[in-house]
């Protein structure tokens, strides 16, 4: 946690608010996907985005950890974004610093054709780390947490391509939680997922909760409500709904929000 | 009385004939090139191969890939024996019969010896070329394809990378001439007569002069590498952008810088690609006589590059001969007879074995690494 103190110097939010969402807009060249979204993310909670295809969840998630200056022709137009209090589009942040901080977890899992044990520990080696002892603990660590350990340990050197597509996934949370980042996204991360693995990744989810911020981008309104805390809720590049998942599951305020849960569009 | 078959089945097809024709018309064009190739090989292969082969272990005529080039003597002795004996053999015959007299004395320039020079000048320029080639290539496909934002300007470096693939050889050649031979800046402290331009160092009486690289290997590298640059570019950029986009997003998301991300994530997945591309172009940097003629390449030479050099980078600075410029030379400059034969077709067939195998170990490399290369 030093590391991170020393990017984000303490402030004056609410503790427990981790990411702080103001007037948010965003645009694809001239398209905006984002329309002035207003959205808090609290420290050790799960926080769900639901909507239909194309409202823009996965755009925000790619705000919270800039991964959207890849993508050229992309702009924040209005509003800003606080990891920790400070503002990630501000000119003094370094994006990389930010990344180390806000990782991300992708729908499609990409582990890099290496052994098992490279792509956990791949982070710490990009960050200069080379002390094999720490890389060890950091690997182990980092499967048990990410509940693969028992199921690789005895093959940590064979490529991690020879995993099946759900140990795959949970091998991405393990490399991505193995830099420990203070907020970790993720973007449909069960969509190619069978119910068993997917009950898996909830649970590591859950279990790691104590430990970091996640925000869940899903499709599956079973696994929303199960897993998260909060819901926000998205239609058209706007923020419709937002607040505790039991509330907006058993008693949403809009009949949009109603509607879109209960399955009658979308 | 109604029957399906004949309606269903039977009879040909509309426009029958017409298929026919063009299936054979097509065929036809098409044996008739792999004739055309295969006369090709079998002409040198029938009339190169007696003088690279011999009926006695090790089968191969190792002088000839070993030998320097030297010029051959053909005469008949006193009994009416035929020989045929290289420069340096000659000499010691002529010593060791004093005074004998030689009858019908014939000299072949290119034609005796090996053709030891050709074979480790086209090697060395190969080698320096593909250097050169890649580390500029890879470097500008890296910057095409990872660093470059999608600009109208961009598209324009593309497209004239592009077109330089398709300007003929030997413009390269007078290119690297006028460039490499004559202009390129060196540091030195006696300027020729013939620098363009002289600026002092400010160090001894150093100079930067623009006086050239005179005909050497290294104009020669550096002529070919411009030559292959753009193959090298587009085959490596082609290489980068295969490497799927999550491999750079899961590095990046990882807190990766760009150049931590190209060198961990992107460059060793895509090397292989750009490896085997490269070996095509070997075979086309071998293979090129236009642009060495002017830059690099001597008919004869009497030592191999590295030989009587007082420091070893004066090898870069040296003249070699090459295989194309050597089979170019024997064809053009020298009366075709039956002793020039060996030379001509040996040289030819070895060229062609050098740059087939270096065509096939590249389609051999290339499906290899596919197989291993999924993801
Ligand atoms: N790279 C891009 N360039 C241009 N427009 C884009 C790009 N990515 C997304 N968009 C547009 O932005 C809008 C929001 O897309 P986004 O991917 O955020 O939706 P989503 O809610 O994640 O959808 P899904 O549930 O299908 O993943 C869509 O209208 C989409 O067409
Ligand atoms: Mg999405």
């Amino acid at each position: 946690m030093s590391e991170h103190q020393e990017i984000f110097p303490s402030h004056e939010n609410l503790p427990d608010v981790m990411v702080g969402i103001r007037d948010l807009c965003f645009n694809y060249g001239s398209s905006q996907a984002l329309k002035h979204i207003n959205l808090e993310l609290k420290q050790n909670k799960v926080t769900a985005f639901i909507g239909p295809s194309g409202c823009g969840k996965s755009t925000l998630l790619r705000c919270i950890n800039r991964m959207n200056d890849e993508i050229p022709g992309t702009r924040v137009t209005q509003g800003s974004i606080r990891v920790e209090g400070v503002d990630i589009y501000d000119r003094s942040v370094d994006v990389v610093k930010l990344r180390r901080d806000v990782g991300m977890v992708f729908q499609k899992s990409n582990p890099f054709p290496r052994s098992i044990y490279e792509n956990v520990a791949f982070g710490l080696r990009m960050r200069g780390e080379k002390n094999k002892v720490v890389l060890d603990q950091v690997v182990e660590e980092s499967l048990k947490d990410s509940a693969l350990w028992d199921e690789v340990k005895d093959r940590l050197q064979e490529s991690a391509l020879g995993l099946s597509g759900g140990q795959q996934q949970r091998l991405c949370i393990a490399r991505t939680i193995a830099v420990k980042p203070l907020v970790v996204l993720m973007d449909e991360p069960c969509s190619a997922l069978d119910p068993i693995a997917t009950a898996k990744v909830e649970e590591l989810i859950y279990n790691l909760k104590k430990d970091y911020t996640f925000v869940v981008v899903t499709h599956n309104m079973q696994q929303a409500s199960r897993v998260s805390d909060e819901t926000a809720f998205f239609f058209m590049g706007e923020l419709i709904e937002f607040s505790e998942t039991r509330r907006i599951f058993s008693n949403p305020k809009l009949k949009k929000t109603e509607d879109y849960i209960s399955g009658r569009f979308g | 009385m109604f029957n399906p078959e004949s309606i269903i089945r039977k009879g040909r097809p509309k426009g029958y004939l017409r298929e026919t024709l063009v299936r054979s018309f097509l065929r036809g064009i098409t044996y008739l090139i792999v004739i055309i190739a295969l006369m090709i090989f079998g002409k040198i292969l029938i009339d190169g191969a007696p003088a690279i082969f011999t009926s006695k272990f090790p089968f191969v005529d190792i002088e000839f890939l070993t030998a320097k080039n030297e010029t051959l003597h053909v005469f008949d002795d006193a009994q009416g024996t035929r020989h045929q004996l290289p420069a340096s053999k000659y000499s010691d015959y002529v010593n060791a019969h004093a005074g004998a007299t030689l009858y019908n004395e014939q000299t072949f320039s290119y034609s005796g010896g090996g053709i030891a020079g050709p074979i480790v000048g086209t090697a060395l320029l190969t080698i320096g070329s593909m250097i050169l080639a890649l580390f500029f290539g890879v470097s500008a496909a890296i910057y095409l394809a990872e660093y470059a934002k999608q600009s109208p300007f961009i598209h324009a470096v593309r497209l004239a990378i592009l077109n330089l693939a398709g300007i003929p050889s030997i413009v390269f050649g007078l290119f690297g001439f006028s460039v490499f031979v004559l202009a390129v800046p060196i540091i030195t402290n006696t300027p020729s007569d013939r620098s363009m331009l002289t600026i002092p160092l400010m160090v001894g009486n150093y100079v930067l002069s623009f006086q050239g690289w005179n005909s050497s290997l290294i104009a020669g590298c550096a002529t070919l590498a411009c030559m292959i640059l753009p193959v090298i570019i587009t085959a490596s950029e082609e290489s980068l952008r295969a490497v799927p986009q999550g491999f750079r997003d899961a590095s990046l998301a990882m807190g990766g810088t760009r150049w931590q991300t190209i060198r961990k994530c992107v460059l060793p997945y895509s090397l292989p690609g750009i490896l085997t591309s490269s070996l095509l172009a070997i075979a086309r940097v071998a293979g090129e006589t236009a642009p060495i003629m002017f830059t690099a390449a001597v008919a004869a030479k009497d030592d191999l590059p590295w030989q009587g050099l007082s420091n070893p980078f004066g090898v870069l600075s040296s003249q070699v001969q090459a295989l194309p410029y050597h089979i170019y030379t024997l064809a053009a400059r020298i009366p075709n007879s039956e002793y020039t034969e060996r030379a001509q077709y040996g040289s030819v067939f070895v060229f062609l074995v050098l740059v087939a195998s270096l065509s096939f170990g590249s389609m051999i490399l290339r499906a290899k690494l596919r197989k291993k290369l999924k993801w």
